[in-house]
C-alpha cells in the first residue's frame, strides 16, 4: 500500500482505517444529488379529497369481505359432484376467485391507504456504524475466556479431542444416504431389449408384425416383443427401445455396404429416440420421407441413414438392422450398434 | 278352452318342427331382403352408367393433371389403384381438384355433389382394385357410439398425436406443410384418410390399425369434439404455447402494471 492511497484514505473517512487494496478510491466520484423536493398530494390539500380516499380504501376493505363472502358461499353452492368434472371446474374456480379478491382488496387497500392517507415526508436514515464499540467487544471477549475457563475446553484435552472426534462422525450418515441416488446406469445405457430374433411387434399391443403388413408408405410404432408383458421398468425398457418401422421403395434407399442387408424390401427401422434430447421422432413425412422430432425440428433423412438434414441433433437415429423369421415375421438381427438417445458423459464418440 | 287347446298344439311332435321352419324362413328371408338391400346398393355403386358419368367428369375437370386415362402426368400422379376412398377422400373435402401448388393441398369448399363424387369415386375404382369406401359399420352413428374411446384415445396418441396433436388440434410440419386440424372432418374422411395416407401422411392399413382400431380413434376424436375441456378455455388445444403466450402476455403484464402501481406516488 502507498503512503498516497493511505493518505487518500485517512482524508476521506478519518473514523475508518480502510485498507485501499485493490480498490480505486476516485476522487471525482457521484455526488449525492441530495432529496427530491416534496411534492403536497392533493389528499394533504384537500379534504374532500381525503375524505373521498378513504371511502375508497373502505370499499376496497368491504369488496375484500364480500369476495371472501362469495368463495365461501361458492364452496357449498357448487359442490363437487362424482364423476362430473365440471363440478370440479366450477368448485375450484369461483372458490379460488372470491379468495383470491378476498386477500387482493387486502393488499390493494392498504397500499391505497399507504399511499394516499398516510404521511409521505421524504426521511433521510443515515446507517449505523457496524461495527461494535470497544467496550462491547472487550466484553465480548471477556465473556469467552471466561466461558473457556469454566468449562475448561483448553485445559481438558480428552474431553475437547473426543469431541472434535464426535463432530467429524457425526455427518457421516447424512452422506452415506447419497449412495442411494444410484446406482450407477453401467452398460444399461448401451443396450435396449432388442436382441437376435426378437420380433417386431406393435405398440401398445404387442402382436408381431409380418413382412407383408408393411405396405410402402405405412408406418408402424413399434416395440420389442416381451415388452408389452414386462412388469418391471416397462417405460424405461420402451424409452430405450422404442422403433419406427417404415416401407419404402427399395430403389430410393441409399444404403451403405455395411448395412446393405440392414432393411428387409424397403422396411426399415430405426430407433425413435431423437439423438439430440431422446423424443420421440415420430412425425413420418411420406412424401419428404423425413422424419421430424416434435421438441427441437430436427429433421432426418429415412431413405439416407437417417442423416441429420435439420436441427440441432447430433448424429443420425440409430438403424435396427431386422431379417424375416421362418413365418414371415419380422425380427431384429440384433441390438443396435450405438447407444441409442442423447449423447451421456461415458458415451465414446466411436460408438 | 282355447288355453287348453293351444297347449295341446304346443306338445304335439310337428310343433317343434313348425317353430324351427318359421325362424328359418324368417330370419333366412330377413337376411335375403338385408343382403339384397346391399347388394343394391353396391350395383347402383357400381353400375356402367355410373362409371361412364364419373369418366366424363374426370375427363372435365381431372385429366388435365391425371392423364386421360388416370395413368398420370408430370403434374399429378397416376390414380390407378388408388381406389374409392382416395376419391371420396380428396375431393369429398374439397383438396381436389387443387387450386394452385404449395406445400401442400388446402381444404375447400367442396366443389362436386355427393353424386358426382361417387360418380368419379366409380370411376377411379373401376381401372384397378384399391381401397374402397369405408361402410357404415365403422363410420356409421351406431358404430362410433359403440367405439372403445379409451383404446381409442391411446392408440391416436401413440400413431396420430405426434401430428395431429394429443386432441386433434392439428401441428406444424416442415417447410410450410402441416398436420390439419381434425375437428369437425366427417367420420369416413378420417377413416379413409388412414387407409390411404394422402399426401404426406403416412398409410396406416389394416394390419396396422384394424377397422376396429381405426373406429375407436375416430370415436376418441368424436369424443373430444363433444365434450369440451373441463379444464376451462382449451385455447386452441395448443397447449404450452397458446397457453405460454397467454401467461406472458396477460399474467405477466399485469405483475408490471401493479408492480409500476407500487412505485409510483399518489398525486
Amino acid at each position: 500500500m502507498s503512503d498516497k492511497s493511505k493518505s487518500l484514505a485517512k482524508a476521506e473517512d478519518a473514523e475508518h482505517d480502510y485498507s485501499a487494496g485493490l480498490a480505486v478510491i476516485a476522487p471525482d466520484a457521484v455526488k449525492d444529488p441530495g432529496m427530491e423536493p416534496h411534492r403536497v398530494r392533493m389528499t394533504d390539500k384537500s379534504e374532500a379529497h381525503e375524505k373521498r380516499a378513504a371511502r375508497q380504501v373502505a370499499a376496497l376493505f368491504l369488496f375484500s369481505i364480500v369476495s371472501s363472502a362469495f368463495a365461501l358461499y361458492a364452496y357449498f353452492a357448487f359442490p363437487i359432484v362424482e364423476g362430473s368434472n365440471a363440478s370440479v371446474r366450477d368448485n375450484t374456480l369461483l372458490l379460488g376467485v372470491g379468495a383470491a379478491f378476498g386477500m387482493l382488496a387486502i393488499g390493494v387497500g392498504a397500499v391505497h391507504w399507504a399511499k394516499t392517507l398516510m404521511p409521505d415526508a421524504e426521511v433521510s436514515e443515515a446507517r449505523h456504524q457496524t461495527r461494535g464499540s470497544e467496550e462491547t467487544r472487550a466484553r465480548a471477549i471477556e465473556i469467552i475466556d471466561l466461558a473457556n475457563k469454566e468449562s475448561g475446553f483448553s485445559r481438558r484435552k480428552l474431553i475437547r479431542r473426543s469431541l472434535y472426534g464426535a463432530l467429524a462422525f457425526f455427518p457421516l450418515p447424512g452422506l452415506i444416504v447419497f449412495a442411494d441416488l444410484g446406482p450407477n446406469p453401467g452398460d444399461s445405457l448401451k443396450h435396449t431389449m432388442w436382441k437376435k430374433g426378437t420380433r417386431l411387434t406393435r405398440d401398445p399391443d404387442g402382436k408381431p408384425i409380418k413382412a407383408s403388413d408393411v405396405t410402402i408408405g405405412s408406418v408402424f410404432h413399434v416395440i420389442p416383443e416381451g415388452l408389452a408383458e414386462l412388469e418391471h421398468h416397462k417405460l424405461e425398457e420402451k424409452a430405450k427401445a422404442a422403433v419406427l418401422l417404415v416401407r419404402v421403395d427399395p430403389s430410393i434407399l441409399k444404403e451403405s455396404a455395411e448395412r446393405k442387408d440392414w432393411s428387409y424390401d424397403g422396411i426399415v427401422a430405426y430407433s425413435k429416440i431423437c439423438t439430440h434430447v431422446g423424443c420421440p421422432v415420430a412425425l413420418y413425412e411420406q412424401q419428404t420421407h423425413h422424419l421430424l422430432c416434435p421438441c427441437h425440428q430436427s429433421t432426418f433423412d429415412l431413405t439416407d441413414a437417417c442423416r441429420v438434414v435439420f436441427g440441432p441433433a447430433a448424429r443420425p437415429l440409430p438403424q435396427l438392422p431386422i431379417a424375416v423369421d421362418a413365418e414371415g415375421y419380422l425380427v431384429a438381427q440384433d441390438d443396435f450398434n450405438e447407444p441409442v438417445g442423447p449423447s451421456f458423459w461415458e458415451r465414446s464418440v466411436n460408438e | 278352452m282355447t288355453k287348453q287347446k293351444l297347449n295341446n298344439a304346443r306338445r304335439s311332435p310337428f310343433a317343434a318342427i313348425l317353430v324351427i321352419l318359421a325362424g328359418l324362413l324368417i330370419s333366412g328371408g330377413g337376411y335375403a331382403v338385408a343382403s339384397d338391400a346391399v347388394d343394391t346398393t353396391s350395383v347402383a355403386a357400381t353400375s356402367q352408367a355410373t362409371v361412364d358419368a364419373g369418366k366424363k367428369l374426370f375427363l372435365a375437370n381431372c385429366a388435365s393433371c391425371h392423364g386421360s386415362n388416370a395413368e398420370g402426368t408430370n403434374m399429378g400422379p397416376s390414380l390407378i389403384g388408388v381406389g374409392a376412398a382416395s376419391v371420396d377422400f380428396q375431393v369429398g373435402t374439397g383438396r381436389m381438384p387443387g387450386q394452385n401448388s404449395g406445400p401442400q393441398l388446402m381444404k375447400k369448399p367442396v366443389q362436386f355433389t355427393e353424386e358426382q363424387t361417387a360418380q368419379l369415386a366409380a370411376y377411379v375404382a373401376s381401372l384397378a382394385p384399391g381401397p374402397s369406401i369405408p361402410s357404415e359399420e365403422w363410420v356409421g352413428e351406431a358404430a362410433l357410439a359403440a367405439g372403445d374411446t379409451m383404446k381409442g384415445g391411446e392408440l391416436f396418441r401413440i400413431n396420430c398425436a405426434m401430428c395431429h396433436n394429443a386432441v386433434g388440434a392439428g401441428g406444424a410440419l416442415t417447410e410450410g406443410k402441416f398436420a390439419p386440424r381434425l375437428e369437425g372432418v366427417e367420420a369416413k374422411h378420417i377413416y379413409e384418410a388412414m387407409v390411404i395416407g394422402p399426401q404426406n401422411m403416412p398409410v396406416f392399413n389394416d394390419a396396422n390399425l384394424t377397422p376396429e382400431d381405426k373406429r375407436d380413434i375416430i370415436s376418441y376424436l368424436k369424443y373430444v369434439e363433444a365434450n369440451p375441456s373441463a379444464g376451462g378455455e382449451e385455447l386452441g388445444g395448443l397447449g404450452p404455447v397458446a397457453e405460454g403466450l397467454f401467461v406472458w402476455i396477460f399474467v405477466l403484464g399485469g405483475i408490471v402494471v401493479i408492480t409500476i402501481w407500487l412505485g409510483a406516488k399518489s398525486n
